[in-house]
């Protein structure tokens, strides 16, 4: 028998109103954790996605629109833009490096997207499973992409118009896959990648056989089926063409001044900064945060007083109790010592099931959404801030529990063992 | 001599002041403090029992002057040297029986008895796990006394261990607390105002109110 046994032993005596205690204090916390992993991972993730991006220039519309659509795949593309201007951007002194994309359809909900070799270089990705893409049609795998569709190197499958399932499909061309990433858990694993020639000729099929096309016109399609793509800069066409954006980077400062106004006043296009509009989708996001975290408080603060009210309430019944103990030899300091390791014991319990408990809904949340931003967070990732989860269950604890511990203390044997 | 008590005086706030008999016992002997209620008996309990400091007058427990220790050392004292038996039997209802005779044990850093042996010989060997709350008012009080003798102390003080019983368990319970105390070789204050008691012992003293 020690002290650490009798506060345990005191605490299983009353289950309902400990248990009711820890799992008040879990829940608080449960949402701190949450909101600490969801912040830290999110944030990370968002500038990982955007590395290397500086601008994106695409369609006139909502500016956060254009970055969530083309750099974090989310959102709906706001449009299409004419590649002529694209190419004409591209030759501006200001810019370093250019990577076009075209979206507008989807493999089971994962986006499918024509690019070029450099969108994976900016990204430091390669393929070891298989080869990247040489001739329309052939696609690239993400990491999450492959697992959650089973589609290995070799198969094909059939695109779907749009950006969300349940659009109808291209079925006259089927996409082949060449190749598979390897995990880069940035937004690479949730794409289908391809080359932009790919998704025109999907578009311009839909076109033809929609409009019963003559056999040239098809003939004329099925030798572009067969030509290399592009795998860098612009893919080459006989006729104008419209991609839905490009990712710009700068040369020097001085673009981050000049292209943004060039672009937005001089040209049909708009052009968006990811830093810029990300930091203003958290700060719209930062009311809601707030909010949790507020209730995070109220929650921990109701909790501390529920511990605080059950070891006061349970001290009254105590007395005894404690002056027994005191009769059997436990000095003050033992008896202080107990009623704390009491609400330490507690709240250092609903500190690990309050962590579990956010880590678990972490997953939920990822589990349930594997198609969305939050699909590339880690459930299971541990951060160092968690420690202070810990620390302020405890504080909690040692708070509640300072001045039952102190009514211990001064508790007079003699006069409780006396009134019978 | 084992305890020695000269000129105790106590005042409670707003009484008049207690004045008390000297004590003296030696090991295996027992003393029956009889009074009415009211009269200051408990008081002189506490005051053996080191649980309050006395006005003037000292107690002396096998020659340690129990006024010279610090309210630490005092608590230690008592855990080792002095077993009490209370009015009521006071026991940790969150622990087992066995679990209660633990605790004397821990808090006094004593070795003590063998507890099954004990319990075996109070006859509630078969409740050692059980919970306290199952007790039968009896076999609590023998659990309380079981407890005031684990350490193997020199004293033991009882406090109207008598009070709710009837004869023959009033009898029982007296007798067990005589041999137990004879046993080990404890003296034995047994606090009452229970006057079957008295006829249990050679040697008693009266306490009145002044």
């Amino acid at each position: 028998m020690n002290l650490v046994k009798l506060s345990w032993k005191y605490l299983t005596f009353r289950p309902l109103s400990t248990g009711l205690n820890i799992l008040l204090l879990a829940l608080g916390l449960a949402i701190m954790t949450v909101l600490l992993l969801i912040q830290d991972q999110f944030e990370k993730k968002v500038t990982k996605d955007a590395a290397g991006i500086d601008l994106v220039v695409g369609a006139k519309g909502s500016p956060l629109q254009l970055i969530l659509s083309s750099i974090y795949h989310v959102d709906f593309p706001t449009g299409n833009i004419p590649m002529e201007e694209a190419e004409k951007l591209a030759k501006n002194r200001l810019v370093k490096g250019v990577i076009p994309l075209a979206l507008g359809d989807n493999y089971k909900g994962f986006r499918i997207v024509g690019t070029n070799y450099d969108y994976l270089k900016s990204y430091q990705a390669v393929v070891t499973n298989g080869v990247l893409w040489e001739k329309p049609f052939e696609v690239v795998l993400g990491y999450e992409v492959a697992v959650q569709t089973g589609l290995k190197v070799g198969d094909e499958f059939a695109g779907s118009h749009g950006i969300s399932v349940g659009s109808h499909d291209h079925d006259e061309h089927n996409f082949k896959v060449t190749g598979i990433l390897d995990q880069q858990e940035n937004v690479l694993d949730r794409l289908v990648l391809t080359s932009i020639e790919s998704v025109w000729l999907t578009h311009d099929e839909q076109v033809t056989s929609d409009s019963t096309a003559t056999t040239e016109s098809s003939s004329h399609d099925h030798e572009a089926f067969q030509k290399p793509v592009a795998q860098t800069g612009f893919p080459d066409s006989d006729r104008p063409r419209e991609i839905t954006s490009l990712l710009i980077s700068y040369r020097n400062p001085m673009a981050a001044i000049q292209l943004p106004r060039m672009i937005n006043s001089k040209t049909v296009m708009q052009s968006a900064s990811p830093a810029f509009e990300m930091a203003r989708l958290f700060e719209l996001l930062g009311v809601g945060v707030s909010l949790l975290k507020g209730l995070a408080i109220v929650i921990l603060g109701i909790s501390g007083l529920g511990i605080f009210i059950a070891l006061y309430n349970s001290l009254k019944e105590r007395k005894y109790d404690l002056a027994i103990l005191r009769a059997l030899g436990a000095t003050r300091i033992q008896l202080v010592i107990l009623i704390l390791m009491e609400g330490l014991l507690l709240t250092s319990f609903g500190a690990f099931l309050g962590i579990g408990l956010g880590h678990g809904f972490l997953q939920l949340l990822i589990s349930s959404n594997e198609q969305s931003m939050v699909s590339g967070i880690q459930a299971w990732a541990f951060l160092p801030e968690e420690g202070w989860i810990l620390a302020y269950a405890l504080l909690v604890g040692f708070l509640a529990s300072i001045i039952p511990a102190w009514t211990a203390y001064k508790t007079s044997i003699a006069q409780q063992l006396t009134r019978a | 001599m084992l305890l020695h008590t000269s000129n105790l005086k106590f005042t409670h706030p707003g009484q008049p002041t207690l004045s008390f008999p000297d004590i003296k016992l030696d090991s295996k002997e027992a003393i029956v403090v009889l009074g009415q209620s009211g009269s200051g008996k408990t008081t002189l309990l506490n005051l053996l029992a080191g649980l309050m400091k006395p006005q003037s007058g000292e107690v002396l427990l096998d020659g340690t002057d129990l006024s010279t220790l610090s309210s630490q050392q005092m608590d230690q004292f008592r855990g080792g040297e002095i077993g009490i038996v209370f009015q009521k039997p006071h026991l940790i209802s969150a622990i087992s029986v066995l679990e209660n005779l633990e605790l004397a044990n821990y808090f006094s850093k004593k070795k003590g008895q063998n507890l099954m042996t004990l319990l075996t010989e109070l006859g509630i060997a078969q409740k050692a796990n059980a919970s306290v709350l199952t007790l039968s008012e009896g076999e609590a009080q023998r659990v309380s006394i079981a407890r005031a003798l684990v350490n193997n102390p020199k004293l033991i003080l009882a406090d109207e261990p008598t009070s709710s019983l009837d004869d023959e368990h009033a009898s029982a319970v007296v007798e067990l607390l005589k041999s137990q105390a004879e046993k080990i070789g404890a003296g034995l204050v047994i606090v009452t105002h229970d006057q079957r008691v008295k006829a249990h012992f050679s040697k008693f003293i009266e306490v009145t109110a002044a």
